[in-house]
């Protein structure tokens, strides 16, 4: 039973990372129907970020603030300059820009850092709690993920722009015709997103150490998470990427060996939306025709 | 100048532009194929291994064309099924000594029933959705193979002996490969015209346009759907049958989630609804991340990614489906005997 809730705990802890980079998936796809390929790269490319600035001698929090502004900047300079001019062209074109965008962050990324496993350092102590449980490493993740999301709901709820991103996202057309610079909102949007990718990389540094392909497996992960959840559905990232990070956790440990985790883990998530095609928080769209 | 002689021509040729068109298309096809064959003789031997792969990707990525750009069905997972054939032909070739060319049917059975087995929970899915479950299929190849060491030789993998030219024909392996592959490939597309020209084919297009329309037209949305999910998969499943024939080794790691991707990005650069976008496709998938290592070793993989992004911004149809209808719409107001020979370059890869 002790060794079950341990598994649940740190399931909970990798969730919590899956959970926010699949937020990040589902704040673009809301507004632009668009999976972004590219969104586990990018957090890789602002783990850098972060990376470089605390080798520089900059305190951590300091440096984590520095990055997701960096972050926001560079979300919103690449949704004006790369995505800007697919906007209406086929989704396929779209995809295959956001792909282009992977392979060049990876690259770049490769060419800049090396290829060369770095260490990461953490900003909590691995020590444990609550009898061997957890250790607050995971509390601490589970935590940033919290405040993350309490900030974000504030943000969507209690701000102009706020309503106006939900506006945008929602029905681009009419938000245009209130006045909304529905253009702008999508920038924003992408800047937030990698904004919340720079946090899941941040967090998931220490553990997967960094080095240019650490996130491929975190998006395949997140990708999961966002889908089991509902794709358009904020609360559903968060809970399938927790639930996403439990179950991997529990395959790895109890069901079989940890070579076919994640074929079994994404087996089971095919499962549920064979029962649930539209996500476990998702509504089916209903279209007139 | 060009234009006052050749309009006079098209209006009095109008007539029987049909047949004539129609015969200049078959010629313009035959030149093309024997072009293609007398092409490996003047090529070095590495070159002539290379267009072989180019072949085999064009053959992968129709399949893909199928599926994604008539059917409407994204697949992320093709590169899995790609791995399906091409480990059905190395484990009959390497444990049951079957003959070379006997595992393309075979391969081309397991991977029908495979992609039909999978369309039918894909029945239930739309977009993303499709995406994950296909991904998932990408994903998992590489893993299942490794696990079931015993038939796949795990992560070393199977070597084959590359099979030799019979005997009467006086050429080398690599050449009588580039044949074979040319000839799957003539047939593959012949194949894929007629299904697409055809009842299935418009039952394809109907449901990727409009599902409900098609459903109230008669059309079995259902089936046809796992229908084109089947055929697109026999044809990635034939493609890497060739392809483990040819490199004479298969890997789990050469069939992982960047293969699925490639073709994705091969099919988009094509254009997704078109059968001669496949070459360009399979060209791009083999040529440009060689150029791309040319052009800057440290990072090859952005010149590539670049690459991608210029063509999307460029033609996002793909090469075939932005320039086929530019040219067509020209050569119809030029005339339609010059359009018959101008057409040579396009129309001969182009459905007929």
């Amino acid at each position: 039973m002790h060794e079950f809730l341990q598994q649940v705990f740190s399931g909970f802890s990798t969730g919590a990372i899956y959970a926010s980079l699949a937020l990040a998936l589902v704040m673009i796809y809301r507004s632009t129907e668009l999976v972004n390929f590219a969104q586990g790269e990018m957090a890789m490319f602002s783990t850098y970020i972060a990376w470089t600035l605390v080798s520089a001698g900059l305190p951590f929090w300091l440096a984590f603030l520095a990055t997701l502004t960096i972050s926001f900047i560079g979300g919103m300079a690449i949704e004006r300059i790369v995505i800007r001019p697919v906007e209406n062209a086929p989704v396929l074109a779209a995809v295959v820009v956001t792909i282009g965008l992977l392979l060049i962050f990876n690259s770049v990324a490769g060419w800049i850092y090396s290829y060369t496993v770095q260490d990461f350092p953490s900003p909590f102590h691995d020590r444990p709690l609550l009898g061997a449980l957890m250790t607050t490493r995971d509390l601490g993740v589970i935590a940033v993920t919290l405040v993350m999301l309490v900030l974000l709901f504030c943000f969507f709820r209690f701000t102009t722009t706020g309503l106006a991103m939900r506006a945008a996202a929602q029905n681009p057309a009419s938000a245009r015709l209130c006045g909304i610079p529905v253009g702008r909102m999508l920038a924003i949007g992408w800047g937030l997103a990698a904004a919340i990718g720079a946090i899941a990389g941040i967090m998931v540094a220490p553990v997967l150490f960094l080095d240019p392909n650490m996130m491929g497996g975190v998006l395949l992960y997140a990708f999961a998470g966002a889908l089991l959840g509902g794709i358009a559905s904020p609360i559903g990232a968060v809970v399938g990427g927790l639930i996403v990070g439990v179950t991997e956790n529990l395959v790895g440990t109890y069901l079989i060996a940890s070579q076919l985790k994640l074929t079994v883990a994404l087996i089971l998530i095919i499962i549920v939306l064979v029962v649930r095609p539209n996500g476990l928080f998702g509504t089916a769209t209903v279209r007139r025709v | 100048m060009e234009d006052a002689s050749s309009t006079s021509g098209g209006f009095a040729l109008g007539r029987d532009r049909g047949p004539s068109l129609a015969v200049w298309r078959w010629l313009a096809g035959g030149a093309v194929i024997v072009l293609a064959a007398a092409l490996p003789f003047a090529l070095s031997k590495y070159e002539v291994f290379e267009l072989t792969l180019v072949m085999i990707y064009a053959i992968a990525v129709l399949g893909l064309n199928i599926l994604t750009g008539y059917n409407g069905q994204i697949s992320l997972g093709h590169g899995g099924f790609f791995a399906a054939g091409a480990y059905t032909a190395a484990i009959l070739m390497h444990r049951y000594g079957i003959p070379y060319w006997a595992t393309l049917p075979a391969a081309a059975l397991i991977c029908f029933v495979l992609g039909v087995l999978f369309g039918l929970p894909a029945l239930r899915f739309e977009g993303p959705y499709l995406a994950l479950v296909t991904l998932a299929m990408a994903v998992a190849m590489p893993q299942l193979l490794k696990y079931f060491e015993g038939w796949t030789g795990g992560q070393q993998g199977l070597n084959l002996t590359k099979p030799s030219a019979p005997a009467f024909l006086a050429i080398d392996r690599d050449r009588w490969l580039y044949f074979v592959v040319l000839v799957v490939l003539v047939a593959a597309m012949r194949i894929a015209a007629n299904i697409l020209n055809g009842r299935s084919g418009r039952a394809f297009v109907a449901i990727r346009d409009h599902p409900i329309a098609a459903a109230a037209m008669g059309i079995h949305t259902a089936r046809y759907k796992t229908l084109a999910f089947g055929t697109s998969t026999l044809f990635t499943g034939v493609a890497g049958a060739l392809a483990a024939i040819v490199i004479g080794y298969v890997a789990p790691e050469s069939f992982g989630l960047f293969l699925s991707l490639s073709f994705l990005v091969g099919s988009a650069v094509g254009g997704i609804a078109t059968i001669g976008g496949a070459i360009i496709g399979g060209a791009f998938i083999e040529y440009i991340p060689n150029l791309a290592n040319d052009i800057s070793d440290a990072a090859p993989w952005a010149v590539y990614g670049a690459a991608m992004l210029l063509l999307m911004y460029a033609m996002p149809n793909g090469v075939v489906g932005t320039v086929v209808p530019y040219v067509s719409r020209t050569l119809r107001r030029i005339g339609p005997l010059k359009a018959a020979f101008a057409g040579n370059g396009f129309a001969a890869n182009d459905e007929d």
